[in-house]
């Protein structure tokens, strides 16, 4: 039992219709983790949380949470995990005290332990001065961290983040990493799910990347980036050249070459010695960048597409 | 061994259960205390004094003294006061369940993040009936207190007519929210109030189903609000029935059934 994992998926499946959102993953999460599910809009990632919060029963495969079967034991299992939605989904109609008070009520927590947990959760996630205020003036990001503070109410084992950070600006985003960071330091196990690969790089020990519903790779973050990319990468703007020309005048340089509708990246495990060899060879791009490589080029890489599409 | 933990565990999650229910009842009553909530639910009571002022007494005072079905005689006023108490507990419940409950649901996402919690839909709808239902009982308790010092029925009828008006309110509240699981947009709503107002009057309400022609009386006697009538006026007027066992079978039959299709279509609503 001390070994079983908190999140236990075998050829889950999850249909809508025609439509599969999931198509057989197998996830395995342990406690004091921090687990992420990588991928664009669409791949899955969100139907997977719904199934593993139990508010959406998998259509096949198998599933376990702490141990228990979802469509069974939802309510005792759903008392046990803290969930923050991709959208906000605080009340209205409550303060910010309220909404945390109100909230814990829904577990059976007594009114004073609640009252006191949600003066500490306030503190926490640095909202103590606005505990009675009404909901709707906050900020996206203050309502975010009311989020966070609200799924933690019930102490749960196993955090779920839909998209934590989605939708904030960079000052706000950093906050809530830096909330979660904490969070993960005191051993509370975190699964969330998200398409920013710095994000993930941030929080997640370890990672899957999906795609369509099936998960392409799975690894630490680092792991990733060495078993599917180089250590750098070497990007080339050549200003409003068709860029196409210029695959077969960079062939040989680095190790591998992507042609992206803006930008080359040169893929290399030494990326100040693959641009030299640019110049070498009489290019002149408009511009020239070396960096390391990150998850985005590992998604590309197994997807062919970016992560972020526009 | 199985059986022998079996009862216990199923006393630990009823009460777990009725706790939560009441977790969200005591959320919608958190929440009418901010904004002009508290306005819009005190004038719910003045509707049906104004109907029992202007038709029960003024028309009341046209009409005269009014011969029921059994042979007795009662006022007017007496005759329409327990219909109004009726119609406003349906209207008390229906408000809650249908415009409020629809907008908790589909607009402001409430139940999205209550069914995250150990919360089962069938225990939010449950504890939104238990706040329409406090709701209701105020409208109806300041409602039978003018009936009594009107000396239209007796405290002890009074009583019974209370829990009769809670009944109601149950069964509406039920109705209410399965058409609002059904509804798609705001215009639907429309329709429900012109159904209700169309209930309001026709149901025995304002004259005896006596009277309707024959084809019209058998429709109006299988919607619940005629039913409703019905029982609260054997109560208040003191003369019950075996029929008046019917009238609350009825009700609470339809209550049920009101809650397992709301319960079951909220179900597929928040938990794809």
């Amino acid at each position: 039992m001390p070994d079983e994992p908190l999140i236990h998926a075998r050829g889950l499946v999850k249909r809508f219709g025609e439509f599969t959102a999931v198509d057989g993953i197998d996830v395995d999460v342990h406690r004091g983790e921090a687990f992420g599910f990588l991928g664009p809009n669409g791949a899955g990632k969100s139907s997977t949380m719904r199934m593993i919060g139990c508010v959406s029963p998998p259509t096949g495969g198998m599933l376990r949470i702490l141990g228990l079967d979802p469509v069974r034991d939802g309510p005792q299992i759903r008392g046990r995990l803290g969930v923050c939605p991709q959208q906000d989904s605080l009340d209205p109609e409550l303060t910010v005290t309220e909404n945390i008070t109100v909230y814990a009520r829904y577990f059976g927590i007594p009114r004073r332990v609640a009252r006191e947990r949600a003066a500490e959760l306030l503190e926490f996630v640095q909202l103590d001065e606005r505990a009675n205020d009404k909901v709707e003036p906050l900020s996206g990001g203050m309502k975010r961290r009311l989020t966070i503070a609200r799924a933690l109410v019930n102490e749960p084992e196993l955090v779920l983040l839909d998209e934590p950070t989605t939708g904030l600006d960079p000052q706000a985003r950093h906050l809530v990493w830096e909330r979660l960071f904490r969070l993960r330091q005191r051993g509370v196990t975190l699964v969330l799910t998200t398409h920013y690969m710095d994000e993930a790089e941030q929080l997640c020990d370890r990672l899957v990347v999906m795609d369509r519903g099936k998960i392409v790779a799975e690894g630490s973050p680092r792991e990733l980036i060495e078993r599917h990319s180089t250590r750098e990468v070497l990007e080339l703007r050549f200003g409003e050249d068709a860029l196409e020309i210029y695959t077969g005048k960079l062939a040989g340089i680095g190790e591998r070459v992507e042609v992206l509708p803006d930008r080359i990246l040169v893929y290399a495990t030494d990326g100040d010695a693959a641009a030299k060899a640019v110049h070498d060879r009489q290019l002149s791009p408009s511009s020239v960048l070396v960096r390391r490589s990150s998850l985005e080029d590992v998604f590309l890489h197994l997807t062919g597409r970016t992560l972020v599409e526009d | 061994m199985v059986t022998t933990l079996a009862l216990p565990r199923l006393i630990a999650r009823t009460q777990g259960s009725a706790g939560r229910i009441g977790a969200v009842t005591a959320r919608d009553l958190a929440a009418v205390r901010h904004s002009g909530y508290w306005l819009v639910v005190i004038s719910g009571f003045f509707e049906p004094v104004l109907y029992l002022m202007s038709i029960g007494v003024g028309v009341g005072g046209l009409v005269g003294d009014f011969t029921l079905a059994d042979g007795s005689v009662v006022s007017y006023a007496a005759f329409v006061a327990p219909a109004m108490l009726a119609a406003s507990a349906m209207n008390g419940a229906m408000a809650e369940a249908t415009f409020n409950f629809f907008a908790k649901m589909k607009w402001v996402k409430l139940y999205d993040a209550m069914v995250a919690t150990p919360l089962r839909p069938f225990e939010i709808a449950l504890g939104e009936l238990g706040w329409a239902l406090i709701r209701g009982s105020l409208y109806s308790v300041a409602f039978l207190v003018l009936m009594v010092a009107l000396g239209l029925t007796t405290a002890a009828w009074a009583v019974a007519a209370l829990f009769a008006s809670l009944l109601v309110g149950f069964a509406f509240g039920g109705v209410g929210m399965a058409i609002s699981t059904l509804v798609r947009t705001w215009q639907d709503f429309d329709y429900i109030m012109v159904v209700q107002f169309g209930l309001f009057l026709f149901s025995g309400t304002f004259a005896p189903v006596e009277s309707y022609p024959p084809v019209m009386r058998v429709i109006v006697e299988v919607t619940p609000l005629y039913q409703a009538v019905e029982l609260i006026r054997d109560l208040t007027t003191g003369r019950l029935s075996w029929g008046s066992l019917g009238h609350a079978a009825y009700l609470v039959v339809v209550a049920v059934i009101g809650l397992a299709v709301a319960a079951r279509r909220m179900n597929r609503i928040l938990c794809k």
